[in-house]
């Protein structure tokens, strides 16, 4: 017989795994793959698959010849990684090699220089999405015109994200949101919903990103806390400021259901690693993403900033769950 | 009202700097800490390893202690060793302590094959952790656990565990015997002793204070408490205790009789010279003794 | 339906051992009594070697204030007083007792009537339950003479009496419900007149519907006995976290439950609580459940068995060998009970079951780093950040984990149940506070 094993207790252990976490968020993202599929084509399978296999090899690499420790590739952390950097390109046959650059700074300094998996203070896929938007602004906000469905190959007219149009439109002269939005014949809200936009590959479809995130409540594996907060406070925040001017702000509606909003509050800051822990400290979190996003988009250089917006608040987080800290019985 | 705009740059920063360096001056007079330079240069001569060998928070603390009293009496920096010594009491203009040099010693000898393993241990890495819920894989509540807590107590990675024996194992070119293991070994299975001439040792590798019987049901090697090393001992360095033999390193003279008495051979001595080949078991006792004899003049 | 205020965990229920009529263990050659069968001091051993001894016969005298008597569980000689190592492999003072016969004390009342009448004291109530040597039975093995000793100025308000059993695989409580309700009622009703409360609470988890009947029914018969039914949580049975589910009180860190009015006590030491009253009988015996997902449905057992007879004599009676996959072989529940070393240890008063489990089920997965999910955090019932204590263990850094209340823990398990990352936090917190102890002791000096 072989030797009884002597631990501390508890002896048994619930069936949740790190591994199991990451394959279910990959699992989340797939409706939004296929959407990118439906709109952008081949291109979008492309530039995923090419997202993916160079942040999985990134990953592999360092640790098998750097840092010297038992691969963890499978644990899927590099595929969630991969897949998120890929929603937040465009689907233009440049980013197939693009992304691949970005996947490597992702993974390995947004990531894997820290230590790996769990000890990165910044979400890896928007570390290598705006290092991809400073390197290369051009490509990263050339937009591919989504017209027919499954379009088999790409369209070399280019045209841009609703948010894109109209920061350009109303820098002219006596220009309003609703001349703008009359003049460039944006889609209508329903279009929007469905993901028939310019934009990046995972952020179009509000609806895809809902199935994703109510899956991902259902196991559990997010709360409710960020997502609401965040998209809340944009509504609410863009709210005011369209109630004082409808002229040169948004209406709030279209605010959360363009640009990458949606996407972030759902998947990027709800990232277990970059996020606190508390839930008083999730709602901060949400609400300071909020802030800044709308922020960054009404008088900010760039026309979307949900990015910058989590980054910041990721670099917030360590603080966050210094303060917020849990009720604790009898106190 | 126009000024020119690279006189106005120079105005400005020019003024900024000079608040600024009358408020730090003020600052830093107003909170001046008087303190005698003769510390600093203590401190500059320390080890700076901050390893708490010396029972001081660290190098700096003990810097201001030595140089409060003034003396070297009771304070010794065991990581320096003789060398910071001097030169410590070169600084303080007082007379060095003359110490003997110390190592670090496991007393232990429950290596995989002796103190064979009765259960698998799977919980935390960690000695003190195992040591407060159970008794160890071999069974024997007194011994060298094998996870490691001296070895991240090391600052000077002179201690690991042998992946053979299972045992710690110290580097004794590396230990400066500041005794950070010592305090992180939850069993006390750690000891620092005299270096010895030539790292000339001999000490009882086991740390078991039960009787024979029980101790050696979880480990052969360990000390039964018989004695006979008691007895054996011309010098009157070995004691029993508790069932357990120790040797006194101030008093044995390494004649390294009690070695060859020990029943269970837990008796270590090291680097000497290997013994000759035993002819036959009557001889073994004279070999043993043949070269102290030629030691000790060197010694 | 009512339930602790906050975190917890589901752990798979596996009572299979519920079918398992309370069984006499037969008596082995030898029984070895450790001394230091409860919290506290070591009892003193009172027999020399050779001597005689009777079922029941004082053989360890209290003598510290945190202390219970010992008595012998079997007829016989005295063999020797020496240590023992116990199933941890840890050496314990014990008297080793030969077992000849089957011969009791006078004294104890062994007729199978039941005795529903006390007229004793409080006062007389818990001398007798120090005579006897009474500790609780639900893991802390805390002396119960001390317990229903109400200090002064404090008072006691409401007696709640944990039958909870949420621990998986613990079935022995549940047994003894079933098979004794009007002694346990009567058990309580004297620990009722000892502290002098209106009311008490039994709580039962509604994963026990024929044991909550059986007690609601027989409760019907006394007066101030309410059966509780509470919604299934881990670890409900702890005794800060049962409180709150029953009373809506909480106790203060650093407190004990009599500072917020309550005394808790387990179902099992209420029955033992009505023999030692009632029957003159010290506590020598114990519900002991044998289960484990690889046994066979006839193999599980619940035994009354005496203290002092040897794990391994147990196993052997109950299944034989132990199977060739067996993992690890626990003393009390998965999660919280102690994985045993040494099966030649004896059983102890407090002994709740003997739990053998696959090598599968009982290894540890690798660990790997930790993705702040925060799950540790929810799921801990006392509102603590296991992950910042797993941190600062690792670094040293016990005074800080301090000030972030690491001596709140109750040592649950939850956290290291519900880590994805397999984190041993559960031991690291055990290894923090330890240490933490040390230092304030070390500081008080």
């Amino acid at each position: 017989m072989k030797l009884l094993n002597v631990s501390g207790s508890p002896h048994v252990h619930s069936d949740e795994s790190t591994k199991k976490i990451m394959w279910r968020v990959n699992l989340a993202l797939v409706p939004m793959l296929l959407v990118a599929t439906a709109f952008f084509g081949l291109n979008a399978l492309l530039i995923s698959a090419v997202s993916v296999a160079t942040c999985v090899l990134v990953q592999w690499l360092i640790e098998k010849y750097v840092m010297k420790t038992p691969s963890t590739v499978c644990d899927g952390s590099a595929v969630v990684t991969g897949l998120l950097l890929a929603f937040n390109v465009p689907a233009t046959a440049d980013m197939i090699w693009l992304v691949a650059i970005g996947a490597l700074v992702a993974m390995g300094i947004g990531k894997m220089s820290f230590g790996g998996l769990g000890k990165n203070p910044f979400n890896p896929a928007l570390v290598g999405r705006v290092f991809m938007l400073i390197s290369f602004p051009v490509q990263m906000t050339t937009w591919p015109t989504v017209g027919k469905w499954f379009p088999m190959t790409t369209d070399t007219v280019t045209g841009a994200t609703p948010l894109g149009v109209i920061k350009e439109g109303l820098t002219h002269e006596g220009a309003t949101i609703q001349s703008v939005i009359e003049a460039n014949n944006l889609p209508s809200l329903w279009d929007i919903f469905l993901g028939h936009m310019g934009g990046s590959q995972g952020e179009i479809s509000a609806i895809a990103i809902l199935i994703g995130a109510i899956y991902l409540l259902c196991r559990k594996i997010i709360t409710w806390h960020i997502p609401v907060s965040f998209i809340g406070t944009a509504f609410i925040f863009s709210g005011i400021l369209w109630l004082v001017n409808p002229d040169v702000y948004m209406d709030p509606v279209m605010t959360i259901l363009t640009g990458g909003i949606m996407l972030g509050a759902c998947f990027m800051a709800t990232d277990m690693v970059t996020s606190p822990m508390s839930k008083s400290g999730q709602l901060i979190f949400g609400f300071g993403c909020g802030m800044l996003t709308i922020i960054i988009r009404n008088w900010g250089s760039y026309p979307e900033g949900v990015s910058f917006a989590i980054l910041l608040m990721n670099a917030v987080t360590p603080l966050l769950n210094r303060w917020c800290k849990p009720r604790r019985f009898a106190n | 009202m126009s000024v020119n705009p690279i006189l106005l740059a120079v105005l400005v920063l020019g003024l900024t700097g000079a608040v600024f360096a009358v408020v730090l001056y003020i600052v830093a007079q107003k909170f001046k800490v008087v303190e005698d330079p003769l510390i600093d240069e203590v401190a500059e001569v320390l080890p700076g390893a901050n390893c708490g060998g010396c029972g001081k928070a660290g190098c700096r603390a003990m810097a201001e202690a030595f140089v409060k009293q003034g003396n070297m009496e009771g304070l010794k920096c065991p990581a320096g060793g003789e060398e910071v010594a001097r030169k410590v009491a070169a600084l303080l203009g007082c007379a060095a302590e003359a110490s003997e040099p110390q190592v670090a010693v496991v007393r232990c000898g429950g290596s995989c094959d002796k103190a064979v393993a009765k259960n698998h241990y799977d919980g935390l890495q960690d000695c003190a952790f195992a040591s407060s819920m159970y008794a160890g894989e071999s069974g024997c509540t007194f011994g060298c656990l094998g996870l490691g807590s001296c070895v991240k107590a090391c600052q000077f990675d002179a201690i690991a565990v042998n992946p053979e024996t299972g045992i710690a194992q110290v580097d004794e070119n590396k230990c400066v015997a500041c005794g950070a293991c010592v305090k992180a070994c939850p069993r006390g299975v750690i000891e620092l002793r005299n270096k010895g001439p030539k790292g000339h040792r001999v000490y009882v590798a086991c740390n078991n204070k039960e009787k024979g019987a029980v101790a050696r049901k979880s480990c052969s090697s360990a000390c039964i408490g018989c004695g006979k090393c008691e007895k054996t001992c011309p010098f009157g360095a070995i004691k029993l205790e508790n069932n357990l033999a120790y040797i006194d390193y101030k008093v044995c003279k390494m004649c390294r009789k009690c070695v060859a008495e020990c029943p269970s051979g837990c008796i270590e001595a090291t680097n000497f010279p290997p013994l000759p080949p035993k002819k036959e078991p009557a001889a073994a006792p004279a070999a043993a003794a043949q070269p102290v004899k030629a030691e000790e003049p060197k010694a | 339906m009512k339930t602790f205020a906050m975190g917890g965990v589901h752990p798979e229920e596996n009572k299979i051992s519920t079918h398992a009529a309370i069984e006499q263990f037969p008596l082995p050659k030898q029984v070895v009594v450790l001394m230091n069968q409860h919290l506290g001091a070591p009892a003193t051993p009172v027999v020399a070697k050779g001597d005689k001894v009777k079922v029941g016969q004082l053989i360890g005298e209290a003598q510290a204030f945190m202390c219970a008597n010992v008595h012998s569980p079997v007829s016989g000689t005295v063999n020797k007083i020496d240590v023992c190592k116990d199933p941890f492999g840890l050496p314990k003072p014990a008297v080793y007792i030969d077992v000849e016969g089957d011969e009791w004390m006078e004294t104890i009342d062994r007729t199978p009537d039941i005795k529903r009448e006390c007229d004793l004291t409080p006062q007389e109530i818990v001398a007798k339950l120090k005579a006897m040597g009474i500790v609780g039975l639900g893991g802390a093995t805390f002396p119960a003479h001390i317990k229903y000793s109400v200090p002064e100025g404090k008072k006691a308000e409401y007696l709640i009496i944990n039958a909870v059993e949420c621990e998986p695989y613990l079935t022995s409580d549940h047994r003894v419900m079933l098979e004794h309700a009007e002694e346990i009622c009567i058990g309580i009703s004297i620990l009722r007149k000892a502290l002098g409360v209106p009311n008490a609470y039994v709580g039962i988890e509604n994963n026990k519907p024929e044991p909550i009947r059986v007690m609601t029914e027989m409760a019907k018969k006394f007066e101030g006995i309410i059966v509780e039914p509470l919604k299934m949580k881990y670890p409900q049975g702890a005794e800060k976290q049962l409180i709150n589910a029953i009373t809506g009180r909480k106790v203060p860190s650093g407190k004990l439950p009599i500072d917020v009015g309550c005394v808790v006590s387990n179902v099992g030491t209420t029955f033992a609580v009505y023999e030692a009253i009632q029957k003159n009988k010290p506590l020598i015996e114990n519900i002991l459940t044998v289960t484990g997902k690889m046994l066979a449905a006839n193999q599980q057992h619940n035994y009354q068995v005496r203290i002092g007879i040897s794990y391994a004599d147990i196993v052997r009676h109950a299944i034989g060998e132990l199977p060739a996959t067996t993992g690890k072989v626990i003393s009390g529940g998965p999660m919280m009970g102690k994985a045993m070393s040494n099966l030649d240890g004896p059983t102890v008063k407090g002994a709740s079951s003997v739990l053998i489990m696959d090598e599968s089920e009982a290894t540890r997965a690798t660990e790997g780093n930790c993705i702040r999910c925060g799950k540790c955090m929810h799921a801990c019932p006392m509102g603590l950040e296991p992950y910042l204590f797993s941190s600062l263990v690792r670094n040293g850094r016990y005074e800080e984990a301090g000030d972030n209340h690491i001596l709140d823990c109750i040592e649950c398990g939850c956290c290291l149940f519900s880590c994805p990352a397999n984190k041993p936090l559960t031991d690291e917190i055990r290894l923090g506070k330890n240490k933490l102890r040390a230092i304030m002791a070390a500081k008080k000096k």
